[in-house]
């Protein structure tokens, strides 16, 4: 099989990647082992929350600019704060493009409102989800916080009590349905997925908005959790004129039905241009000629190899297995390509968990291309893009999201102006 | 030591993260609340089964082996082998139920009808008949059975083509499977008149009996494997004796003989794995390494849906039909978003599944019904069998597009 570029990893950096290639007229394939980490999405998109020394950063573009000392190895250092500047006004066009509309300035941060009731600061909002401009700054004082009865991966109660702190009062409602009781069958399949289901049936949405309207009484707006519109896009707005009161999501533990819608639009637009999308198949070895990959091989598709002229590793990190860690080292596993760690196994990581934890910033070597290395010999169309890279915290600064997006595009720009 | 070497356990289970991705993708949990799910019929139940079999779940029944769990799975565990495997292990051993038997029984089945072929696809189709069907062996009187053929396809090889196929100087084989033997002899010959055209002569196996997948669904394991067994021991003498490669129609078929033999029936074939494949990937070797070329007469417009089974869906291989669809001239392919038409062989034909089995397919339907396709093309017998029932538009293989169209 020919291809301009193979991808491997079809999560947000793959798809970004490879639909920006595929805009340009390139014909690409994604090779992804299974679906991808986007369906732990929280439906914000992070560019940079805060610096190395968790100073809180206001404008990702100008908190950009203070990385280069401080962490030379960041993937926005070899990027470039220009260059990311440029990308990060473009990504909100790309992710309409594909269907998934959002709100979001890149030089000045909002807040999203985590599952435990946590403003945190935010780059990108999918629309409807709650957001505030200051962390205590909610568009309400008084709201009604709804969930389904025995849904487990979401905490009313935590939310209120973030939310009291900045002098809203909420008030609780509770849903169920004979529909609901019968997911509720296997308690521990009480999921955003098989909710939103239920809700995908325009009688259990109308049902929904009755309860609502009875529950939220006096409240200037109501919340729920993000459990609505998995088969279909409209479930929301519907929902929301039936109502008829100010309405607004807030995300869920995984799976996150806005990660996976996001995951279906971007796919879904990558086909559309012409990609081809190989799901659940993983690359098992890769021929090498003069420093440069000829052809990957995969499980699936045995002596029938993936043929490009250029190849980009978008794996991910340890979540995605993109990285492994054996007792010694960190391995990249696909092309085995050199990473970067400290040799000390005692400073991988501290025994806090909510401590920065060093391996966090481990990641494949690149060049100033992103280019990837074997054994210290540059290969020339081996790129590498997203969670795999080195020299950044995801968590700590707030920037994973952001480091896959922008990395993509300048991996894809890079390939375009190669030949 | 490598300590994680030595821990591995069956079909990748201690990998589960519990992350319920799987779940998001099962055609069954989507539609069938009776259905746990395959995070919870799979690896979370295996952690009790393990413990004490009697945790077994007969509602494992419901799951329809489409692995698009598999699929999703982002930790590469094998849950919808999980599943199977504890069917087999823990589940009921004697499978009473005469429908099950019929219904699982291809070979038998098709080799009493084939000769009366006229008489049971008139007596199948009247609805006295399939109320009957319907009370007494609860296969749902809705469902329209696939027609049988009047004579099967080997019969028709050994009297009309054996002896021309021989002068070939390139020799491939052929697991014709059931549906072509006793269904669709038609789509055999398409076949064999393109590889001829690419200058393959086609041979039989020695002996061949149904792959199996219907044996294993409805739990008659122990025939399973002993007809696995004899198809494995033709495709060895094929491939080591004779040196041939070995090539289908079925994409069931396909993903049966290389991949649930070793991980359901426990059957190694890492010997002869790489050497059976689908026709289609096997033409498009073929053609993509300039080995051979296909010349086309007929070059009228023609809009085809392609769709992608969940058994092509699990091996990757839908992109080799596609391709071959595409380089025929004239013809304009759509490819329909990848999503299982809920029949899943025999489960569909069965009164308890059948609101399931529509329910499941009707995304599917809509799509195919709102694509402006001229007809809609699978490689899947039983995946067509469901597309024609339920929507307007008749549905081909890839093989019998191409084939109508050589010059």
């Amino acid at each position: 099989m020919k291809f301009d570029t193979v991808i491997i990893g079809g999560g947000l950096a793959g798809m970004a990647c490879g639909i920006r290639l595929a805009e340009a007229g390139r014909r690409c394939a994604i090779v992804s082992q299974g679906q991808s980490a986007l369906h732990f999405s929280s439906g914000s998109f992070d560019l940079l929350s805060r610096l190395p020394d968790g100073t809180a950063v206001e404008d990702p573009i100008r908190g950009m600019a203070e990385l280069a000392p401080v962490a030379p190895e960041h993937p926005y250092v070899r990027i470039g704060v220009e260059r990311c500047g440029d990308y990060a006004l473009q990504v909100p066009e790309m992710l309409r493009k594909a269907g998934i509309p959002v709100v979001g300035d890149c030089r000045k941060n909002h807040y999203r409102i985590t599952p435990m009731g946590k403003a945190k600061a935010t780059w990108l909002t999918m629309d409807a989800y709650l957001r505030a401009e200051e962390p205590g700054r909610l568009p309400f004082q008084k709201v009604c916080i709804v969930n389904v009865e025995g849904f487990l991966d979401f905490y009313p109660e935590f939310i209120a009590e973030e939310f009291r702190a900045y002098g809203v009062t909420s008030r609780f409602g509770s849903v169920n349905f004979p529909d609901l009781e019968k997911i509720r069958q296997n308690p521990s399949e009480m999921r955003s997925a098989n909710i939103a289901r239920v809700f995908d049936h325009e009688r259990n949405l109308e049902a929904l908005a009755v309860r609502i309207r009875e529950v939220a009484a006096d409240s200037e707006a109501v919340i729920l959790p993000a459990i609505l519109g998995i088969d279909r896009n409209d479930a929301f707005e519907t929902l929301r004129k039936k109502v008829d009161m100010p309405l607004y999501l807030l995300p869920t533990l995984p799976p996150s039905i806005p990660g996976i819608k996001a995951q279906q639009a971007l796919q879904a637009r990558f086909r559309a241009l012409g990609g081809e999308y190989f799901l659940g198949d993983s690359v098992l070895s890769a021929d090498l000629e003069n420093d440069r990959v000829k052809r990957v091989y995969t499980a699936n598709h045995g002596d029938m190899p993936f043929e490009a002229d250029s190849f980009v590793l978008a794996t991910g990190s340890f979540f995605s297995k993109g990285l492994l860690a054996s007792p010694d080292r960190i391995v990249e596993p696909v092309f085995d390509v050199d990473t970067l760690f400290t040799p000390d196994r005692s400073e991988w990581y501290t025994l806090h968990f909510f401590d920065k934890q060093n391996y966090q910033a481990f990641g494949v070597v690149t060049d100033a291309s992103l280019r990837l290395f074997k054994e210290g010999r540059l290969i020339e169309n081996l790129y590498g893009a997203g969670a795999g890279l080195a020299g950044f915290y995801p968590v700590q600064e707030g920037c994973g999201a952001g480091v896959s997006l922008l990395s993509a595009f300048y991996v894809a720009d890079t390939i375009l102006n190669s030949k | 030591m490598n300590i994680q070497q030595n821990t591995v356990s069956e079909n990748n289970f201690e990998q589960c993260i519990k992350c319920t991705i799987c779940t998001v993708y099962c055609p069954v949990a989507a539609v069938n609340p009776d259905f746990p799910g395959p995070k919870q019929a799979g690896p979370d139940g295996e952690r009790l089964r393990l413990k004490q079999p009697d945790f077994f779940d007969s509602a494992l029944k419901y799951c329809l082996n489409c692995k698009r769990c598999e699929v999703a799975c982002p930790s590469n565990v094998r849950i919808g082998d999980i599943i199977q495997s504890a069917r087999i292990k823990y589940g009921p051993k004697k499978n009473t139920s005469l429908r099950n038997y019929v219904l699982a029984n291809t070979d038998l089945v098709g080799s009493l009808s084939t000769p009366f072929a006229p008489v049971v696809n008139t007596a199948v189709s009247l609805k006295p008949v399939r109320y009957m069907m319907d009370k007494v062996l609860s296969i749902d009187h809705r469902r329209v059975f696939p027609k049988y053929a009047h004579g099967t396809f080997t019969s028709w090889y050994k009297k009309h083509a054996a002896a021309e196929q021989a002068a070939f100087p390139k020799q491939v084989a052929f697991f014709h499977g059931c549906y072509v033997n006793y269904n669709h002899p038609q789509l055999g010959k398409d076949m064999i008149r393109i590889m001829n055209a690419l200058g393959y002569g086609v041979q039989l196996l020695d002996k061949e009996k149904c792959c199996g997948v219907p044996l294993i669904s409805n739990g008659l394991y122990q025939q399973a494997l002993k007809q696995a067994k004899v198809n494995l021991k033709s495709i060895r003498r094929a491939v080591n004796e004779r040196g041939l490669d070995i090539i289908t129609t079925s994409s069931t078929c396909t993903f049966t003989l290389r991949d649930e033999y070793p991980h359901v029936l426990s059957l190694g074939n890492d010997d002869v794995r790489e050497r059976i494949e689908l026709a289609t990937r096997y033409i498009y070797r073929l053609l993509q390494e300039g080995k051979a070329s296909l010349k086309f007469k007929d070059t009228t417009p023609l809009r085809v849906a392609y769709h992608t089974p969940c058994h092509m869906e699990k091996m990757g291989w839908a992109y080799y039909s596609i391709e071959l669809l595409r380089m025929i001239p004239g013809v304009e392919v759509i490819v329909l978003d990848s999503q299982c038409c809920g029949i899943a062989g025999t489960y569909g034909f069965k009164k308890e599944n059948y609101p399931t089995s529509q329910a499941i397919g009707e995304p599917l339907f809509r799509q195919i019904e709102a694509s402006g396709a001229d007809l809609v093309v699978t490689d899947c017998e039983t995946c067509k069998w469901q597309i024609e029932m339920s929507t307007s538009k008749s549905c081909e293989h890839p093989l019998s597009i191409l084939a109508s169209r050589l010059a």
